[in-house]
């Protein structure tokens, strides 16, 4: 047993003999309400965690199809209250969890216990802070720990096993394995350094790990799934919105859960 | 000795600023890093090799020139105090850049690594980077603003002579910030093969340190070269702050003499009224970009906002960790110079001197002019360092725009300027 929702959610996948599947969207693309229904296509459509991403003026992990996409956010005078308005709007209409990816600053500047007694109240599972490493979080610890939110740290191909068991240590919810040195974005096979993450971060002591960047086809979430507990998929999704709207995100979801061939 | 000691501070931390805000991936990179440096700093061959280099290639040491006419005009009506440029404008390459981007260079050469890559606003460390990859061997990659590969097209020019690869980067504002992302998302996937040479004394740690420790032969040469002028100490020291290499390379050597005043000039650009400026110390609040907390231009939301000044070296949103610690502790004081100020300066040092400097540099020439000015009479027997890191050569265009020296344009022909703008 787990209280942590992010936890809950890939167990109950786990139960169903599949990996769970999460969504990444960023958040306001293109526009509020759009990204709302597109969460809410996602789950339908078989994602078990969402991710929320929060748009920033200097993304340094991400490839050019997000990229381009905060941006547009960005220029449309985006502000962060938008972030938990979504947040809210999702949880409620759907049983996924709901976590939020931000990079650092944006939860500094607020201050980390404000940012995570507003998302605890937006009904959010939690985060994911691409450039936060454990050897900074102790104060972001401390803030989402006291509102029990999960907390998700990133672990990388050349982590080592000491890192590796800090990573697993920090991180609450799961552990987001990055399955190839780069940014984000669809690339056409699977790094075999994934499968070398997950192994590496289980022996660390790490419960759950998720497998992200560069996952775009149901094969890659075949193959990811054999070894990882969940298959993160983002870019592949934000093209989808960008081209034909949460109906297309829908349907890629739904594809790439195995719903529909 | 009851003065605190500044000199030699080792990273992570400055008071509260520097650390790692960095993705995870580049954390085996930067470890890997810090021990080589840590290991190269007192390996006798590596130093020698450095030394060597920096005086049979950079041409170290660098000059300390009096400019007694350019002092005699700054004080106006009123006596001058002694003035002293430290010329770093005299180095290969033209500005203090080179300093750093050798010793990395030397780095990545111990650590097997065969690709440099690099970002630059006014293009002075992106020349020294691909001088330093031609020097070398290795491949280069540099990554400009577009907006910056606009506004230096002639250094555009000279890193590809020099063989490197210049890549604009179409994104965000289009200037340095801008750049040192795009060689951050190169890093994260070519770190195997690749040492990002960064160029200021900012990032994740062990950036900050390393990059000072590689610029502070600016302030030994320069506090013992006013030694043997004068026969003591500066009163003051100044130096342009943008990320702030080298001010931090020359601040260092007089760190702990507490009777000399030290001062950073941040880019006012067109003041600070006008939101157009580039003053993070002077108007930013604690917040973590590139790697590293410090002070950082951003607004309620924490997005950083877009920096000016007429001057792209030093159009950047945050500052080096050490110098947010040293404005904290009060040990450095920080000021803007607008651009107009600025080209004052300028203009006088090249009319009063024939020497050019840097817009970059020409803050730290403008700080000057206000020190003494703010002296008054007591300005007669008062003497200030300069830093004036890079010549200004790659400027001359900005500068002839600014003060209209430019035939009317008629729509017919370019200006005969010799620099293509």
């Amino acid at each position: 047993m787990t209280d942590s929702k992010t936890a809950a959610a890939i167990d109950s996948a786990a139960a169903e003999g599949r990996p769970a599947f999460i969504g990444y969207l960023p958040a306001g693309f293109p526009d509020k309400e759009t990204s709302i229904a597109a969460a809410i296509e996602l789950v339908r459509n078989g994602a078990d965690v969402i991710e929320i991403g929060v748009p920033y003026s200097d993304p340094v992990m991400d490839g050019p199809v997000i990229q381009q996409a905060t941006t547009e956010v960005l220029a449309r005078g985006f502000r962060i209250a938008e972030v938990f308005e979504i947040v809210e709007a999702v949880t409620q209409a759907t049983d996924a969890a709901v976590l939020v990816m931000t990079y650092y600053n944006i939860i500094d500047r607020m201050g980390p216990a404000e940012f995570a007694r507003r998302l605890a109240e937006a009904g959010g599972a939690g985060a994911i802070t691409p450039d936060l490493i454990p050897d900074e979080a102790e104060e972001w610890i401390a803030a989402v720990d006291a509102h029990g939110l999960d907390r998700v740290f990133l672990a990388a191909p050349t982590s080592t096993p000491q890192r590796l068991a800090r990573i697993a240590e920090a991180s609450r919810g799961f552990v987001y394995g990055v399955s190839l040195m780069g940014v984000t974005g669809a690339r056409e096979a699977v790094s075999e350094a994934a499968e070398r993450v997950v192994r590496g971060a289980k022996e660390a002591g790490a419960q759950r790990v998720c497998v992200g960047l560069g996952v775009s086809t149901r094969a890659h979430v075949e193959e990811i799934g054999a070894y990882a507990d969940g298959v993160i998929v983002g870019t592949a999704l934000v093209a989808a919105l960008r081209d034909g709207g949460p109906q297309a995100v829908g349907r890629i979801a739904a594809e790439l859960t195995g719903r529909e061939i | 000795m009851s003065t605190p000691r500044y000199r030699n501070a080792e990273g992570p931390y400055f008071g509260r600023y520097g650390g790692r805000w960095m993705p995870e991936s580049l954390v085996a990179a930067l470890d890997e890093l810090e021990s080589a440096f840590r290991a190269a700093k007192t390996d006798e061959d590596f130093v020698a090799e450095y030394q060597r280099l920096s005086r049979d290639y950079t041409g170290r040491p660098s000059l300390l020139t009096e400019v007694p006419r350019f002092a005699a005009e700054a004080a106006g009506q009123g006596p001058a105090p002694r003035i002293f440029l430290k010329r770093e404008d005299l180095n290969h390459t033209g500005s203090h850049k080179i300093n750093n981007v050798l010793g990395q260079a030397l780095l990545a050469r111990r650590l097997g690594k065969t690709r440099l890559i690099a970002e630059t606003g006014a293009g002075q460390h992106g020349v020294a980077t691909a001088t330093a990859a031609a020097l070398f061997g290795m491949e280069c990659v540099v990554y400009m603003g577009a907006e910056d590969t606009r506004r230096q097209a002639l250094n555009v020019a000279r890193m590809r002579l020099l063989g490197a690869e210049v890549v604009p980067v179409a994104h965000g504002a289009q200037t340095l910030k801008d750049a040192i992302n795009e060689a951050l998302r190169d890093w994260v996937a070519s770190v195997e093969t690749t040492h990002y040479v960064l160029g200021t004394v900012a990032g994740p740690h062990p950036f900050p340190e390393m990059v000072r420790w590689f610029h502070q032969v600016i302030g030994e040469e320069a506090r013992e070269q006013i030694l043997q002028i004068t026969g003591r100490l500066p009163d003051a020291v100044t130096a342009c702050v943008g990320g702030g290499s080298n001010a931090m390379g020359i601040f260092h050597g007089f760190l702990d003499d507490p009777e000399v005043a030290l001062y950073g000039y941040e880019a006012g650009g067109e003041g600070l009224d006008s939101g157009r400026h580039a003053s993070a110390i002077t108007l930013g609040r604690s917040g973590v970009l590139h790697g590293a907390r410090s002070y950082l231009m951003q607004d309620a939301d924490g997005q950083t906002v877009d920096s000016h000044s007429i001057s792209a070296g030093l159009d950047y949103p945050s500052v080096g960790p050490e110098h947010a610690y040293l404005a904290d502790t009060g040990r450095v004081r920080y000021e803007p110079v607008t651009d107009a100020e600025c080209m004052d300066a300028f203009e006088a040092l090249c009319r009063t001197e024939g020497i050019i400097p840097a817009i970059e540099s020409a803050h730290a020439l403008a700080g000057a002019v206000r020190l003494t000015r703010s002296w008054g009479a007591e300005a007669a027997n008062r003497s200030i360092v300069v830093s004036l890191s890079g010549r200004g050569d790659k400027d001359v265009a900005t500068a002839a725009e600014w003060f209209d020296l430019l035939p009317p344009q008629d729509g017919s022909e370019a200006p005969e300027t010799g620099v293509q703008a």
